[in-house]
C-alpha cells in the first residue's frame, strides 16, 4: 500500500514530510472522537490512552483554552476537532490552498502545517474571533457582506484572515498589492475579481475605523 | 425593461454573515456523539480484480468497529459505478472502508487487511484502446452503443497518420447525425480548414472534498453531505441506501464547490451511512485532497478532427466534427454529442455533421463539468474561427457576428426531421455592447505590440450553453408573524441562486426582502420539488416557479381581503407586506392578519387543499406545512418555447513572453446574453469566475499519467494547478456588460449564465495567444509554456499532438 505501508513499518523513524503529515492527520483526529465523551476530563483521557499528549493552554480568539495535544498535532486539527472552531477549513492539508489560514501573533499561517505545540504562548486568531462581542463585524467581514464576496465560500475563512493581515500591514493597497498578498489562498470558484473588490473595500473600511 | 422592486438589484444573501463568521457548517463541520472515522482502501493500480480479501486481522483490532466492502452494496449493471468495487477501474478507486474510533486506527486497520489483486490490462488513452491489439479499460468492451457495451477496434484506420498527429475520420463511431450535406457545402466553400484538435480531461477540484457524515436515529438516516442540489439529491441518496425517502434526512446547507461534480451529492456518500448502520454509531468520512483527485469527477477530454468550410464573408457553410472522447471508466458521458449541439448554436452552420465515440479509459470517472461539451467545443473551434477570419481578412468580431444565432435560432441534432430552437438569442446586441466596453478598435491596434520580450495578443470568443428548464414547483408560507417563508429545494452551491430565485416570489408580492426568510438545505424542512442545480438551470426554472408561487399567494391575499372587506379580489393590491383596496390603502390588512385569516379559512388558503399538478415531494412538504399560515404553492406552468440557452462573449488582452513562454492576462471583459439579470453582483461573479476557470483550461490544467504503470502523477493542486489570484488581471478590474434583454419565455425574463461563462474565457485566451504569436495555433489545450517556446523556436513539440495525459 505504497507510502502507507512504509509509514507504518518504519513508524516514527522515517520522518519524511509526507509520512509526517499523514500521521498528523490521523492522530489528530483520533483523540477528537473520544474527547467528545471526555472533553471535561482530558487528563484522564491521556492516562487512559497511554499516549504522550500533554495538556496545554492555548490563547485562541482572546480566550485561554486548555486542551490535550499530541506532539505531532496540527493547529488546524486542534481548532476543528478539539476546540469546536470549525470555521477554519481544511482544503488540502498540505499548504497548497490556504483555506486553513489563521493569524498567529497577527501573522498569517497555514494552520494545517503548523504544530499546535508551536503556538503555545502566542495569540491565535481564527475567523470566529473577528466579530466584536456586540456582533459588529470586522471591516473585512463587512466588506465581504457588502460586496456579496465569494461564492461557495469554503476558501473564505482563509482569505478573510489573510485579508485582515493585509489591511493591518498596508492600509492602502493597490489591487496588484492585494493580489500579491492574497496569492497563497486558492479560490476554486475563481471569484478573484470580487475578492479583490472586497480587499479594496475592506482597506477603505479599515482606514475609517 | 419592467420596473422591478427586487429583480436586477444588488443585495447581500442571507448566508453571507454565517459564512464570514465561520458559523456556516459544511459536511465536515458536524459532530455527533461517539462519532467514528473512516479510511478507505483504494486501488493501487489502474485496473485489477480483487483475488482474495481477508479482513479478520483488521476487524480484530481494538477500536475497529465496522468494515464495508463492495459485497455489502447492491449489484450494479455495467457500466454503472458503485461506491466500492471488487474490480477497480482506475487508480484510487475505493475498494473497502473501515470505521474505527479514530483515523489512525482506521489507517492501521487498512494496513492489516490482506488483499491480493490480479492486475488486468489497462488503457489510458482512447486511441490506444481503438488501435488493433490495444488493451481495453473494461473487460466487457471499450464503448457503448445504445444500452450495450461493445468493443470497437479501428482495423481500417491508417495508424501512421495518428502517430503523425492527424486523426483519420474513417474509424467506426457509435453516434452520428447530419443536417444538410456537409460534403456539398465544402465543395462550395471559399476556405476550408481541417484540423486535428485535442482538449484535455480536467478534474473539477472543488475546494471542499466530498466528505460526508452519517448517523441513524429511530430508524432514520441523517446524512450530512456536500451537494449542489437538495431536492434532487434526497431521492437518489435514499435509493442508493435502499431506504424510503421518508427515512432519510439529508442535510446540505452549504456546498464548498461542485462545478458539476456534486450535482446529486456523490456516489461515495453512502459509505459513512452504511458503515454507521453496521457499527451502530455515527461515522465521519473525511476525503483527502488526493482521494478527491481520484474520485472527484472530471471533464472528458476529446481528440477530434474538425473541418469547417467558409464563405468569403466568413459565414460557416459546413461544419464536420469527428470526436473521440475519453470517457473514463464508468457510465456514459454525452459531452461529445453536446459539443456538436453547442457548435451548432454558436456557429449556425448551414450544413453540419457530428460523428463520435466515447471510449472507456482507466482514469478517474467523468461527470458533467460546467458547460459539459460546450467548453470542449469552444476550446477546439474558437481558434479555427480566429484563423479563418485572419485568412479571409475579416474582423474577429465580424466572423462571430455573421454566424451568431439570432431570435429563435435552430440548432443541433434533428429529431423527427427538425432541429431544436432556442428560446431567444440577442448575441448581436451583446456583441455590440462588448465591442464598446472592451474598446475593441483601440485594443485591436495593440495586437502584436512588443514590450521587451513580451508580445500583446487580443482575442475574442463566443460561448453558449444551456440556461434553464421549467415545470418546477414553489412553496411559501406567510406566517401569522408576517414573515414570508420561502421554501427552496434548490441547493446552496455558491451561485446565490437559492436566494436570488426566492426574490421572484417577493417581487410578485411587491414586498421588501427583509420580510422574507429563505428555508433551504435540509430535507426535513419541507422543501418543494426543484430542478437540479446544474446546467445553469436554476435561475430560469425557479424565478418561474417562485413567481408562480408569489402570484398564487397574492391571489389568496386578494381573496381574503375581498371576503373580509368587501368588493372583488381584483379591487385589491398587494405591496409592502399588505393587501389593500386600490386607491385607498387604509382599507386593507397586513400579511400577518391575512395569515391568521388564512388559517381560520383553511382549505386552499392554508394548504389543506393543494393544486393537483404539483410533484409528490411538494405535496408532502405542503401537507406538513398546512395550517401554519397563508400558503402559496404552484407548479410553473408558464409558456415555454425552445431550449433556454445563454451566451457569453469573452474579450481578452494578454502578453506572451516569448523568452519564458509565460502568458499573462492583462485585461478581460465579457459581454453576455442571459435574459434579465436578477442579481448583478452574483451574475458578475459567475461571468468572471467562470472565465478564470476557463483560463485554467487554456493555460495549464491537465493530468499527467505514468503510461507504463497507469498511475496518476498530477494528484494535487500544485501539480494540476487551478488559476490563482495572480493569474487574473489586477491592473484593471475585470469588466462585464450584458444585453439584458428579457427572455420572452420567462415572465421575469431571466436565464442562467454560469455555464456559458467558462468557455468565453477559454476561447478568448486561446485566440489571444494565436494573435500574439501571429500564427500561434496549437489546436491542443492546455497551451503550456514549453509549447509556446518550441513554436517560437520552430522546434517539434515535446508532446505529440494526440497523446492524452502527457
Amino acid at each position: 500500500m505504497g507510502d502507507g505501508e512504509q509509514f507504518h513499518k518504519k513508524e516514527d523513524q522515517d520522518f519524511s514530510r509526507r509520512n509526517f503529515i499523514k500521521g498528523v492527520i490521523a492522530t489528530g483526529a483520533s483523540v477528537s472522537a473520544s474527547s467528545y465523551v471526555l472533553r471535561e476530563n482530558s487528563d484522564v483521557l491521556a492516562q487512559a490512552q497511554g499516549t504522550v499528549e500533554r495538556l496545554v493552554t492555548l490563547s485562541v480568539n482572546g480566550q485561554q483554552r486548555r486542551v490535550d495535544v499530541l506532539p505531532q498535532e496540527t493547529l488546524a486539527t486542534t481548532l476543528r476537532y478539539k476546540l469546536g472552531l470549525t470555521g477554519t477549513k481544511i482544503g488540502c492539508d498540505r499548504s497548497e490552498c490556504g483555506a486553513c489560514t489563521v493569524l498567529i501573533n497577527g501573522v498569517s499561517h497555514y494552520s494545517c502545517s503548523i504544530l499546535t505545540h508551536q503556538v503555545r504562548g502566542r495569540e491565535v486568531l481564527t475567523i470566529e474571533g473577528l466579530e466584536a462581542a456586540d456582533g459588529t463585524l470586522h471591516p473585512v467581514q463587512q466588506a465581504v457582506v457588502d460586496e456579496q464576496g465569494f461564492q461557495c465560500a469554503f476558501c473564505m475563512p482563509g482569505f478573510v484572515m489573510n485579508m485582515v493581515e493585509l489591511v493591518n500591514e498596508n492600509p492602502s493597497p493597490t489591487r496588484a498589492e492585494a493580489a500579491q498578498h492574497l496569492s497563497g489562498n486558492l479560490c476554486r470558484c475563481a471569484d478573484y475579481n470580487k475578492i479583490l473588490n472586497v480587499a479594496m473595500r475592506a482597506s477603505e473600511y479599515s482606514r475609517r475605523v | 425593461m419592467a420596473d422591478y422592486k427586487l429583480i436586477g438589484k444588488d443585495y447581500s444573501t442571507a448566508d453571507l454573515v454565517a459564512k464570514v463568521t465561520g458559523r456556516a457548517k459544511y459536511a465536515e463541520d458536524f459532530r455527533a456523539e461517539g462519532m467514528l472515522f473512516t479510511k478507505l482502501l483504494i486501488s493501487p493500480m489502474p485496473h485489477a480484480r480483487v483475488r482474495s480479501l481477508d479482513t479478520r486481522a483488521a476487524m480484530a483490532m481494538p477500536g475497529v468497529e465496522a468494515i464495508l466492502t463492495a459485497d455489502d452494496l447492491p449489484e450494479a449493471e455495467a457500466p454503472e459505478e458503485r461506491a466500492l468495487t471488487n474490480e477497480p477501474l482506475y487508480e484510487g478507486e475505493p475498494i473497502l472502508a473501515v470505521a474505527a474510533v479514530d483515523e489512525t486506527t482506521a489507517a492501521d486497520a487498512i494496513e492489516k487487511i490482506q488483499i491480493e489483486f490480479e492486475p488486468l490490462p489497462f488503457s489510458l488513452d482512447p486511441l490506444d484502446s481503438l488501435r488493433p491489439g490495444g488493451s481495453n479499460a473494461r473487460l466487457e468492451g471499450n464503448t457503448m452503443s445504445g444500452r450495450d457495451l461493445l468493443n470497437v477496434t479501428w482495423d481500417n484506420v491508417d495508424w501512421s497518420e495518428v502517430d503523425n498527429g492527424n486523426l483519420p475520420t474513417n474509424g467506426e463511431v457509435t453516434d452520428e447525425w447530419e443536417v444538410g450535406d456537409v460534403e456539398a457545402g465544402f465543395a462550395e466553400s471559399e476556405l476550408v480548414l481541417n484540423e486535428t484538435v485535442f482538449m484535455q480531461s480536467l478534474s473539477h477540484q472543488p475546494l471542499e472534498t466530498r466528505t460526508a457524515m452519517a448517523y441513524w436515529q429511530n430508524g432514520k438516516c441523517y446524512l450530512h453531505v456536500s451537494t449542489q442540489s437538495t431536492a434532487r439529491t434526497h431521492g437518489p441518496a435514499a435509493s442508493m441506501l435502499g431506504i424510503e425517502p421518508d427515512d432519510l434526512v439529508l442535510i446540505g446547507e452549504y456546498c464548498g464547490g461542485g462545478f458539476g461534480s456534486k450535482v446529486a451529492g456523490s456516489i461515495q456518500m453512502v459509505i459513512p451511512a452504511l458503515l454507521s448502520k453496521k457499527a451502530g454509531k455515527p461515522v465521519m468520512m473525511r476525503i483527502t485532497r488526493q482521494e478527491e483527485n481520484f474520485i472527484g469527477r472530471a471533464r472528458p477530454g476529446q481528440q477530434a478532427r474538425i473541418k469547417i468550410g467558409f464563405r468569403r464573408d466568413g459565414r460557416v457553410i459546413s461544419l464536420d466534427m469527428f470526436i473521440v472522447q475519453d470517457g473514463g471508466p464508468y457510465s456514459r458521458s454525452g459531452d461529445f454529442m453536446s459539443s456538436g449541439d453547442q457548435a451548432s448554436i454558436m456557429y449556425q452552420p448551414l450544413n453540419q455533421r457530428v460523428r463520435g465515440i466515447s471510449v472507456y479509459t482507466n482514469t478517474p470517472p467523468r461527470g458533467a463539468q460546467r458547460a459539459p461539451g460546450g467548453v470542449q467545443a469552444v476550446a477546439m473551434i474558437a481558434p479555427m474561427m480566429n484563423k479563418a477570419a485572419k485568412e479571409l481578412g475579416i474582423d474577429q468580431l465580424d466572423i462571430i457576428r455573421i454566424n451568431a444565432p439570432e431570435g429563435q435560432a435552430s440548432f443541433g441534432r434533428p429529431r423527427e426531421g427538425s432541429q431544436s430552437i432556442v428560446s431567444s438569442a440577442f448575441v448581436k446586441e451583446a456583441l455590440d455592447k462588448g465591442k464598446e466596453a472592451f474598446d475593441w478598435e483601440a485594443m485591436k491596434a495593440k495586437s502584436g505590440q512588443k514590450n521587451g520580450s513580451k508580445v500583446t495578443g487580443i482575442g475574442v470568443s463566443l460561448s453558449s450553453y444551456a440556461a434553464g428548464t421549467s415545470g418546477m414547483d414553489g412553496l411559501l408560507i406567510i406566517r401569522p408573524d408576517g414573515k414570508v417563508c420561502i421554501h427552496q429545494g434548490v441547493g446552496n452551491l455558491g451561485t446565490a441562486s437559492v436566494f436570488d430565485t426566492a426574490r421572484a416570489a417577493m417581487e410578485a408580492l411587491k414586498t421588501d426582502w427583509d420580510q422574507a426568510e429563505v428555508i433551504w438545505g435540509n430535507s426535513s424542512k419541507h422543501l418543494p420539488w426543484s430542478a437540479i442545480q446544474a446546467g445553469s438551470m436554476t435561475t430560469h426554472a425557479h424565478t418561474r416557479a417562485n413567481w408562480a408561487t408569489g402570484l398564487d399567494a397574492k391571489r389568496k391575499l386578494q381573496e381574503i381581503a375581498a371576503r373580509d372587506l368587501g368588493g372583488s379580489p381584483d379591487a385589491y393590491e398587494v405591496s409592502d407586506g399588505r393587501v389593500f383596496r386600490r386607491g385607498n390603502s387604509s382599507q386593507g390588512m397586513s400579511f400577518a392578519r391575512a395569515a391568521e385569516r388564512a388559517i381560520a379559512l383553511g382549505g386552499r388558503y392554508d394548504g389543506h387543499e393543494l393544486p393537483e399538478d404539483i410533484n409528490v415531494m411538494t405535496v408532502n412538504s405542503a401537507t406538513a406545512l398546512a395550517g401554519r399560515g397563508l400558503m402559496g404553492v404552484a407548479k410553473d406552468n408558464f409558456e415555454t418555447s425552445g431550449r433556454n440557452i445563454s451566451y457569453a462573449i469573452g474579450f481578452a488582452e494578454i502578453e506572451v513572453d516569448v523568452e519564458t513562454g509565460v502568458v499573462k492576462l492583462k485585461d478581460y471583459c465579457v459581454s453576455s446574453d442571459a435574459g434579465t439579470i436578477v442579481h448583478p453582483r452574483a451574475f458578475a461573479g459567475q461571468l468572471h469566475g467562470g472565465a478564470i476557470q476557463g483560463f485554467g483550461v487554456a493555460l495549464g490544467q491537465k493530468w499527467v499519467y505514468d503510461r507504463r504503470w497507469g498511475l496518476h502523477v498530477s494528484k494535487r493542486f500544485y501539480s494540476n494547478r487551478p488559476p490563482t489570484i495572480l493569474d487574473v488581471p489586477h491592473e484593471k478590474e475585470m469588466r462585464w456588460v450584458a444585453a439584458n434583454e428579457p427572455d420572452p419565455f420567462n415572465p421575469l425574463g431571466s436565464r442562467g449564465i454560469g455555464e456559458a461563462a467558462q468557455g468565453a474565457g477559454t476561447g478568448a485566451v486561446l485566440c489571444a495567444i494565436a494573435d500574439a504569436l501571429g500564427d500561434g495555433y496549437f489546436y491542443r489545450s492546455p497551451v503550456m509554456a514549453d509549447m509556446i517556446l518550441t513554436k517560437v523556436e520552430g522546434l517539434p513539440t515535446a508532446v505529440p499532438k494526440l497523446t492524452a495525459h502527457a
